[in-house]
C-alpha cells in the first residue's frame, strides 16, 4: 500500500480509536464538573459494566433487559460511593479525593472480577470484522456505529444538561457549590446523579470496547488513556473532551505508524498521549477549552 | 503608647501609575502610593475598592498592566513574590495563611528559610556549619516567639489554634524574615476589641523597635486613625485621597465615598 | 510508666531540634536496630531474610521517596515504579559496561541518574499542579517502561529483556546469603532514612511542606517554588532509583522491566497512605502492611476454608487494598504513623490522664 494511504488509514483508526476515549473521557467530565472529583475509578468503571453487561448476556438474558440491570448496577454503584467515599469526604482537598478514586478503583476491579470471572468474554455485536471500503481505507461497521453511538450519546447529553430542571441544578453546582447549596440545590442527590449518567456512558464505552476488543481486564488500563485527553480537552467542557480523544486517538496512531516506518520501533502508542499531554501541559495549563484559572489570595 | 520621636525617612517604596485589570474588571487604575522609610501607612477603602491588589502587585503577586515599582531605590522588573521577598517585604493576608500541617514554630521558622546558606548535602548530614546555621536561626525565631507572647504554643500545629492566635502566628512568620517592609492584610479582621488592642500594640512595637516600615488594610477607622501616620483611600480602583489621619477623615470624597452620597 | 518525659529537661535548641527528644524514645530504636542487626539473622530463615524483610525494606526506601515527593512536598507522583525501573537498569549498565566499577558506587550513581530523570519529569511542575501533574508522572512511568522494553542497549541485548545482577562483592566480601544481603539492604536503608529524616526537619523539609500546605505563602516569604519542586522530584527519584536498584540487585536477582509496572507504582502510592503521608516512620509501617497483608489474607484463608484458588485470593485482595486506601483517607488520613502517636501520647500520661 501506499504510504500515503497508510497514514490516512491510520489517521481513521486512530480517530474511530478516539472516539472510545471521548467517550471515557466524558464520564470523567461529567463527574469533574458537578463534584470537582477526577474520578481515577472511570476506567474500572467501563470495565465494570461491560463486563456485567456480556455476563447478563451469557447468562440469558435479552440484550435490552441485561442493559437495564447493567444500569440498575450502576446506580447502585454511585449510590454506594456517594455514601462511602463522596460523603465522608467532603471539603477534603482534590488530591485526597483523587487518592480515594484510585482506592475506589482497585475495590471496583476486585468485586467486578470476584464475581464475573477473570475470563475475557466476547461480546457479540455482528462481525467485528466486517468493513465497507472507501477508496483505499478500511473502515470497520463496528466502530463506525460506535462514532454514531457517541454522537447520539453527546447530543442527548447536551439536551439533558439544557432543557431539564435536574440538568440545570447540575450546571449550577458546577459553577459554584456553596451557592447551589444555598440556593437548595441538594448536593448529595446531584452527585448520586452524575454519578449514574457516568454509569451509563461507561456502559455504553463498556458495550463499544467490548464489541471491539473483547471485554477484559484491559479495558481499564485502556480507559487511562481518557486522562491525556482531558488534559487536552480541559476537564471540564463536553467539547473538549470529544476533540481532545480525536486528537490523542489520531496522534498515537500516526505516531506508531511513523515509529514503526522510520525507526522500526513499536509500541509507541502505548505512551506517546502521556508525553503529548505533558508536553503541551507546559504550554497551556488549562486545556484546549478549559476557563483560565486566575488565582485568588 | 506613640513612641516620642520617630523618624520618617526618604521613599522606600514608590509605586506610580499602577494599572491592573482581570479581563473588563479594572481593579487599580492608575494608582500612585509612596511609602517612606519608617512610617506606618493604612490603605482603606469601601469592599472592591483593590486594597488587596494593590498588596498583591507590592509584593509581585500581580504583574500590572502599566506602571513602575521602585524599591530601596531600585526598579522593579521581575513580578516574582520568591524574588520581592528576598529584597525584603513581607506580608500576612486576609483569610489566614499559614502552613496548617506545620507547627508554630516551624510556620514561623519557614520565614527564615531564604536566609539558610547550607545546602542540600550539608543538611543531609545535619552536621557542622547546616547544624549551627539551623540552631542560630532557631535562636532568631525565639526572640520572635517571645516578642509575639506565643511561647506556650510553639509546638502546637497551627489548624488547632483559635483565629486570633493564627493571625499572630502568621505575623511572627512575616517578622521572622526580618523585612524592610512589612504588608498586613486586614491584620485584624475577625478580632474581639482585647485582641485588636494586642495586634495594634504588636504592630506599634514592631515599627519602633524593628524600625520596620508598614502598610496596612484596615476597616476598623478607630485602629486605622490611631496607628498610622498616613491614610490612603482607595475606591473604585482610583486613589481618592492620601494625607495624615486628620486630612483624609475630613477629606469630602472621602465622606461620600463612605457614605454613598450621590454625586 | 515506664515512658514518661519528666525529669529530662532540654537545656539547648540542640538538645530540643534533635530527632529522638525524649530519651525511651532513643533507647528503643536502639534497641530495635540492634535487633535487627543482630537478633534477626539468629532467628530469621531463609524464607523470612530473602522473600520478606528485604523486600520490605526495599519498599520503605521506595515509599521513603514517594512520601518526600507526595507527603511532604505535595506532588503527587504515579511513576515511581518508572524511576525504580531507571535505578535498577543504570546499575546493570554502569556495572556491566566498567567492570571496575565498585557497586555501592555503582548504586549511587543510578540514583543520581534516576534523580536526573525525576527532574525531567518534574518540569511540568512549574505551570500545573495536583491531578495533572500525575498524569505527567504517568507519562513517566510508561515512557520509561516502553524505551527499556524497546531498546536492547539498556539489557545490554538480552534476547529476553531481561538483566541479571552479578555477584555482589564489596571490599572482598562477597554478598552470597540471604543473611549478608538483608544486612547490605538494612544499612542502606537505615542510612538512606536518617537522611531523609535531617533533610526533613531542616529548612529543606520545611520549604517542601510550605509548597505542600499552601504555595502562594511559601512564595510569598521567600521560597522559590519551582527550585523547590525540582529538587522533591530529584531527591525522591533518587531515593525510588536506589530502590530500584536494590530490589534488581539484592532481592531479584534478575529483573524485567515489567517488574517496575505501574502496579508496583500504585502498591508504593498505597504504602504511604496507609502509612502516613509526610511521615518517615510512616514509611515503614506502610510498607510492612501492604507487605505482610497478602500473606495475612492467605494464612486467613487457608486457616478458614483450606483451599482457596489463587485468583479468588488476588481479587479479594485488591479490595481489601481499595477498601483500606478509602478507610484511611476517611478516617486516618495521616495513617499508622498517626495511630502509633497517638498511642504514644496516650502512654506518656498513663495513668492519670488529666
Amino acid at each position: 500500500m501506499d504510504l500515503l494511504w497508510l497514514y490516512a488509514q491510520a489517521l481513521v483508526d486512530g480517530l474511530l480509536a478516539g472516539v472510545m476515549y471521548s467517550l471515557v473521557a466524558l464520564g470523567f467530565v461529567l463527574i469533574f464538573k458537578a463534584s470537582g472529583v477526577l474520578n481515577f475509578a472511570q476506567g474500572a468503571m467501563v470495565f465494570m459494566a461491560g463486563l456485567t453487561f456480556v455476563s447478563l448476556m451469557e447468562l440469558g438474558l435479552h440484550p435490552a433487559l441485561a442493559g437495564l440491570a447493567t444500569v440498575a448496577v450502576m446506580v447502585a454503584l454511585a449510590l454506594a460511593v456517594e455514601r462511602v467515599v463522596l460523603r465522608p469526604l467532603v471539603n477534603q482537598p482534590p488530591i485526597i479525593l483523587f487518592m480515594a478514586t484510585i482506592g475506589l478503583t482497585f475495590i471496583v476491579e476486585g468485586a467486578t472480577l470476584s464475581v464475573w470471572g477473570s475470563t475475557p468474554k466476547l461480546l457479540e455485536l455482528g462481525d467485528p470484522y466486517a468493513a465497507f471500503e472507501v477508496g483505499e481505507l478500511y473502515i470497520v461497521y463496528s466502530e463506525f456505529y460506535a462514532a454514531i453511538a457517541v454522537a447520539a450519546l453527546v447530543i442527548a447529553l447536551a439536551l439533558f444538561f439544557n432543557k431539564t430542571r435536574i440538568g440545570r441544578a447540575l450546571r449550577a453546582v458546577a459553577d459554584d457549590h456553596q451557592a447551589a447549596l444555598s440556593v437548595g440545590i441538594p448536593l448529595t442527590t446531584i452527585w448520586v446523579v452524575v454519578w449514574s449518567v457516568a454509569g451509563v456512558v461507561a456502559l455504553v464505552a463498556g458495550i463499544v470496547w467490548g464489541g471491539r476488543l473483547g471485554v477484559q481486564f484491559s479495558l481499564a488500563l485502556l480507559a487511562l488513556k481518557a486522562l491525556p485527553v482531558l488534559i487536552l480537552g480541559g476537564f471540564t467542557s463536553i467539547p473538549g473532551a470529544i476533540v481532545g480523544g480525536l486528537l490523542v486517538g489520531a496522534g498515537e496512531k500516526l505516531a506508531e505508524v511513523y515509529m514503526s516506518e522510520t525507526f522500526g520501533l513499536g509500541g509507541v502508542e502505548n505512551f506517546f498521549p502521556y508525553l503529548m499531554a505533558m508536553l503541551f501541559l507546559m504550554v497551556r495549563p488549562q486545556g484546549l477549552f478549559g476557563e483560565r484559572i486566575i488565582e485568588r489570595v | 503608647m506613640t513612641p516620642v520621636e520617630r523618624q520618617i525617612g526618604d521613599v522606600l517604596l514608590d509605586a506610580s501609575g499602577i494599572s491592573l485589570g482581570f479581563g473588563a474588571v479594572r481593579a487599580l487604575q492608575d494608582v500612585s502610593v509612596e511609602v517612606r522609610e519608617g512610617e506606618i501607612l493604612a490603605i482603606i477603602g469601601p469592599n472592591g475598592a483593590g486594597k488587596t491588589s494593590l498588596l498583591n502587585v507590592i509584593n509581585g503577586i500581580y504583574k500590572p498592566q502599566s506602571g513602575h515599582i521602585r524599591f530601596r531605590g531600585r526598579e522593579r522588573r521581575r513580578y516574582k513574590p520568591a524574588e520581592v521577598a528576598r529584597e525584603g517585604i513581607a506580608r500576612t493576608f486576609q483569610n489566614v495563611a499559614l502552613f496548617k500541617g506545620m507547627t508554630t514554630l516551624d510556620n514561623i521558622m519557614t520565614g527564615r528559610n531564604m536566609q539558610v546558606r547550607s545546602g542540600l548535602l550539608a543538611q543531609a548530614l545535619y552536621w557542622g556549619p547546616a547544624l549551627k546555621n539551623e540552631l542560630a536561626h532557631r535562636l532568631a525565631v525565639e526572640r520572635v516567639i517571645d516578642f509575639l507572647e506565643i511561647q506556650s504554643i510553639r509546638k502546637t500545629p497551627v489548624g488547632r489554634l483559635p483565629y486570633g492566635l493564627q493571625k499572630r502566628v502568621e505575623l511572627g512568620r512575616a517578622l521572622a524574615a526580618e523585612p524592610k517592609l512589612l504588608l498586613l492584610d486586614e491584620p485584624m479582621a475577625g478580632m474581639n476589641v482585647e485582641e485588636k488592642e494586642d495586634m495594634s500594640r504588636f504592630i506599634l512595637d514592631v515599627n519602633d523597635e524593628f524600625g520596620t516600615t508598614i502598610v496596612l488594610i484596615e476597616h476598623d477607622m478607630g485602629v486605622v486613625m490611631d496607628i498610622s501616620d498616613r491614610v490612603v483611600v482607595l475606591d473604585y480602583g482610583i486613589k481618592i485621597a492620601d494625607g495624615t489621619p486628620d486630612v483624609v477623615r475630613a477629606d469630602r470624597d472621602v465622606i461620600e465615598a463612605y457614605l454613598g452620597v450621590s454625586h | 510508666m515506664l515512658y514518661r518525659e519528666s525529669g529530662q529537661f532540654k537545656t539547648s535548641y540542640v538538645r530540643d531540634q534533635a530527632i529522638f527528644p525524649i530519651a525511651q524514645d532513643r533507647w528503643g530504636l536502639f534497641l530495635l536496630l540492634l535487633f535487627a542487626a543482630v537478633g534477626v539473622p539468629l532467628i530469621a530463615n531463609e524464607y523470612w531474610l530473602g522473600s520478606i524483610l528485604i523486600p520490605f525494606l526495599i519498599f520503605s526506601l521506595a515509599a521513603l521517596g514517594l512520601n518526600l515527593l507526595t507527603g511532604y512536598a505535595g506532588q503527587l507522583s504515579l511513576g515511581t515504579a518508572g524511576f525504580m525501573a531507571v535505578g535498577a537498569f543504570a546499575t546493570y549498565n554502569l556495572v556491566v559496561r566498567i567492570p571496575e566499577m565498585p557497586i555501592l558506587l555503582a548504586f549511587v550513581l543510578a540514583g543520581l541518574i534516576a534523580a536526573g530523570v525525576g527532574l525531567l519529569f518534574g518540569l511540568p511542575s512549574l505551570r500545573i499542579k495536583g491531578f495533572y501533574l500525575a498524569v505527567a508522572t504517568l507519562a513517566a512511568q510508561f515512557t520509561i517502561e516502553w524505551v527499556l522494553t524497546s531498546f536492547g542497549w539498556f539489557t545490554n541485548y538480552d534476547a529476553s529483556g531481561v538483566i541479571s545482577a552479578p555477584p555482589i562483592v564489596i571490599l572482598g566480601y562477597a554478598f552470597d546469603t540471604a543473611v549478608s544481603r538483608y544486612l547490605l539492604t538494612l544499612g542502606i536503608v537505615v542510612l538512606l532514612a536518617l537522611v531523609a529524616k535531617n533533610l526533613v526537619r531542616g529548612a529543606i523539609g520545611r520549604s517542601w511542606m510550605a509548597v505542600r500546605d499552601m504555595d502562594v505563602a511559601a512564595e510569598v516569604i521567600g521560597i522559590r517554588l519551582y527550585r523547590t519542586k525540582l529538587l522533591a522530584f530529584a531527591v525522591s527519584s533518587f531515593y525510588c532509583g536506589i530502590a530500584g536498584a536494590l530490589w534488581a540487585f539484592l532481592y531479584l536477582g534478575t529483573v524485567e522491566p515489567q517488574a517496575f509496572d505501574l502496579n508496583r507504582s500504585f502498591q508504593v502510592l498505597f504504602m504511604i497512605i496507609v502509612g502516613g503521608l509526610g511521615s518517615i516512620l510512616g514509611s515503614f509501617l506502610g510498607a510492612a502492611f501492604i507487605v505482610l497483608l497478602p500473606i495475612l489474607l492467605n494464612n486467613a484463608a487457608v486457616l478458614l476454608g483450606g483451599q482457596v484458588r489463587a485468583d479468588t485470593l488476588s481479587n479479594l485482595e485488591l479490595i481489601v487494598f481499595g477498601g483500606l486506601i478509602v478507610f484511611f483517607l476517611i478516617v486516618e488520613p495521616h495513617g499508622l504513623a498517626r495511630l502509633w502517636q497517638i498511642a504514644k501520647e496516650k502512654l506518656r500520661l498513663w495513668p492519670f490522664p488529666y
